[in-house]
């Protein structure tokens, strides 16, 4: 039997992957806009197993907000990418250190 | 109410742990046995025709991005189109009106360019 | 379910009016040659003024509520959007010469600047976490692409991403924060949630959804330890750019915390509070401290941002309406304090030469008087100097943490307000007592708007410091006082 904590857990766990993976990850700007992703998703679920156990759709309906918003986010993050690209010939996190201070 | 906050605490250290758990395990538990058929890509049963991480052309990212934004702005009709009965006019005009913005989105990328490829 | 009602269009009517002329400025701007930018400038300032004038004129005098409590119009929000409109339409006259001398003078510099605006509009004036959200999103989204406008500035890309992931990372948070509300008070609507908070079942679940949510607003105020992103964003997107986000979003992020945390969450004000008056004297510390070894005038001026962050928290840590109508009070005088200090900037920038360091301003008072006056009034006005219209917002800020019980608090922000005066100083006596680099009278811009509204401006902060009386009047109105 699933229940609410097990899919809050789920949602937690995903979270942290997502956090720690954006701090922990020194290598490729792609895997922080995957994590961001990741993270949106996460709170998705919580949403969804709120929604579900409260017997309220209004959850289900931010979902679908979030997942639209996140479309855009995405969008904009690859095409800063891109911009970032063009300027820098690379995506490596540990090159973008130009701004200090 | 210090002990309220016990499992933010709890979260945070669980967040670290599980993420440098996974970094750590990875490491520890994969096997690193690299012979040429395994580092090799795969490509359906052939022999690699080129390297496979060739970069894409960038015009590729511009139409993913114009593809993901209206693929998913549309997934609103889904629910609209399925509850059409009982929301009646006024969710008919609301959806009109959000067509209408999406339609003007679509006349700025049309204008611009961005759905030229050459 | 709500039934739709004709009378919910009424009072969302500002926001249909601008949503619609952002549509036809969008249509327009494509189909004029690049050498007619300025119709698009007039028409999004003009866009800008009647928005105002539609909010100042269906201004409710009581809080009214659209579309289920989604939208909510009352005094509070009245007051944001006029200043939020008034603001942007500043940055707009002081950008514009700036952009124009660096070919960045692009539609989509107005277009992403008018769907910020009104996603801040949204944002001032949710009454449920769904609109918070979006109107927040729309007004960072469109932050994160103008940074990255001048797409081959390597730095400004750099800033851009750094932005967005920071940014995005926030944005997580709050609706990490978010969701645990929902399950704890299962519902979305502000006003329910605030409703429910005495007896929820998990007080647990809620706790944990409040530490989020601070986080998630500390991120987008730029309060330490959540700051990173500040600097680095304002020193490295275009100095028009900058005028902007560093002055209108500024208000849009009082509005997000007001709503969220008094209006939402005003029933968990004993747990926030102490969170906030940690990360207020953070702001204060670090802001202070780290702006006095900055060279660059835009990454001090980050800084200092940091500080006045600090500053406008103290009006939270009380939870009082007294409180929060100080902190208005403290917002509106800096984002009119700030989009003028970034367009002094803008001012003396020409076409290869962005004149943001502060030895860019050494000898200002030989080369030319009457700027490097309006520049120390600014400075001072930053810096709190009575009787400018900054000295009167720290005042009044001070006062309400000290009549919620903060004296400490008030102690700690008044030592680094004069560490503060340290650097602020700096620039005045650059600008007196250091000789010209280069020497001559200074070429001023033929943009006879932004020269006149820039004047107009930086001395209405000493007129504005004689009239905060009413001003501070209108906000505690604003707050039922």
């Amino acid at each position: 039997m699933i229940t609410l904590a097990h899919v809050l857990t789920l949602g937690a766990v995903l979270f942290c992957i997502a956090v720690a993976g954006i701090f922990i990850n020194r290598k490729n700007v792609i895997v922080l806009l995957m994590c961001i992703e990741l993270m949106l998703l996460a709170v998705n679920t919580n949403f969804v197993a709120f929604s579900r156990f409260l017997g309220d759709p209004a959850g289900q309906v931010f979902v679908f907000f979030i997942l639209t918003v996140a479309a855009a986010e995405a969008a904009i993050g690859l095409a800063i990418l891109v911009v970032l690209f063009r300027n820098r010939a690379t995506i490596d996190v540990t090159d973008i250190d130009r701004l200090k201070g | 109410m210090i002990s309220e906050y016990f499992p933010v605490l709890l979260f945070l250290a669980v967040a670290a742990v599980i993420g440098i758990a996974l970094l750590v395990l990875g490491n520890v538990l994969g096997p690193k046995k690299a012979v040429a058929e395994k580092l090799a890509p795969y490509e359906c049963g052939f022999e690699a025709f080129e390297d496979a991480r060739m970069r894409f052309d960038v015009r590729y990212y511009l139409v993913a991005i114009l593809f993901i934004l209206f693929d998913l702005e549309v997934a609103f009709l889904i629910p609209w189109a399925v509850v059409f009965e009982d929301v009646g006019l006024p969710a008919l005009v609301a959806m009109g009106i959000f067509l209408l913005i999406l339609t003007v989105g679509f006349i700025y990328e049309w204008k611009k360019g961005a759905l030229e490829w050459e | 379910m709500t039934e739709f009602n004709t009378r919910d269009l009424v009072t969302i009517l500002p926001e249909l009016v601008f949503l619609g002329s952002i549509g036809a400025i969008l249509i327009v701007d494509l189909f004029i040659k690049p050498s007619q930018r300025i119709v698009t400038h007039v028409l999004s300032i003009l866009a800008l003024a009647v928005t105002a004038g539609f909010v100042w004129s269906a201004a409710p005098a009581e809080r009214v509520t659209a579309f289920g409590g989604m939208f909510v119009v009352d005094m509070i929000a009245t007051t944001l959007k006029l200043a939020v409109l008034l603001t942007t339409a500043l940055a707009l006259v002081y950008g514009r010469h700036y952009m124009q001398e660096r070919k960045l003078l692009v539609g989509e510099f107005y277009l992403l600047i008018l769907f910020a605006t009104l996603g801040m509009l949204l944002l001032v004036s949710a009454g449920n976490l769904v609109t918070a959200y979006l109107g927040l999103e729309l007004l960072a989204l469109s932050s994160y692409a103008l940074v990255a406008l001048n797409r081959d500035s390597a730095i400004a890309a750099e800033a851009a991403i750094k932005y967005f992931v920071l940014g995005a990372l926030a944005s997580g948070m709050l609706l990490y924060g978010m969701s645990m509300v929902y399950g704890a008070t299962g519902t979305l609507d502000l006003a329910r949630i605030v409703a429910a908070t005495p007896d929820v079942q998990h007080p647990n679940l809620l706790a944990v959804g409040v530490v989020f949510i601070v986080v998630g607003v500390a991120f987008k105020l730029g309060a330490v330890p959540f700051h990173m992103w500040l600097p680095d964003v304002y020193h490295g997107a275009p100095t028009a750019v900058t005028t902007f986000i560093g002055s209108a979003p500024k208000l849009a992020a009082f509005g997000l915390a007001y709503r969220l945390l008094e209006d939402g969450l005003g029933g968990m004000s004993p747990h926030w509070s102490q969170m906030l008056a940690i990360l207020a004297v953070l702001s204060l510390a670090v802001g202070n401290l780290f702006a006095i070894a900055q060279t660059n005038l835009k990454r001090m001026l980050a800084y200092s941002t940091i500080s006045h962050v600090g500053f406008l928290l103290l009006g939270f840590v009380g939870a009082t309406p007294a409180g929060y109508a100080a902190a208005m009070f403290y917002a509106v005088a800096y984002a009119l304090t700030a989009v003028v200090a970034f367009g002094m900037i803008a001012l003396l920038a020409r076409a290869g030469f962005e004149a943001d360091e502060i030895d860019d301003f050494k000898g200002l008072n030989q080369r030319s008087p009457w700027y490097a006056a309006v520049m120390a009034t600014i400075m001072f006005s930053l810096a709190g100097v009575p009787p400018l219209f900054g000295f009167f917002a720290k005042l009044l800020v001070l006062k309400s943490a000290v009549d919620a019980g903060y004296l400490w608090l008030a102690i700690v922000a008044i030592v680094f307000a004069i560490v503060g005066l340290f650097y602020y100083l700096r620039v005045v006596k650059v600008m007196y007592f250091d000789d010209a680099i280069e020497g001559g009278t200074l070429v001023l811009p033929a943009d006879r708007p932004l020269r006149w509204v820039l004047s107009v401006n930086g001395i209405a902060l000493l007129g504005l410091g004689f009239a905060s009386g009413p001003l501070f009047a209108w906000c505690n109105r604003a707050f039922g006082l």
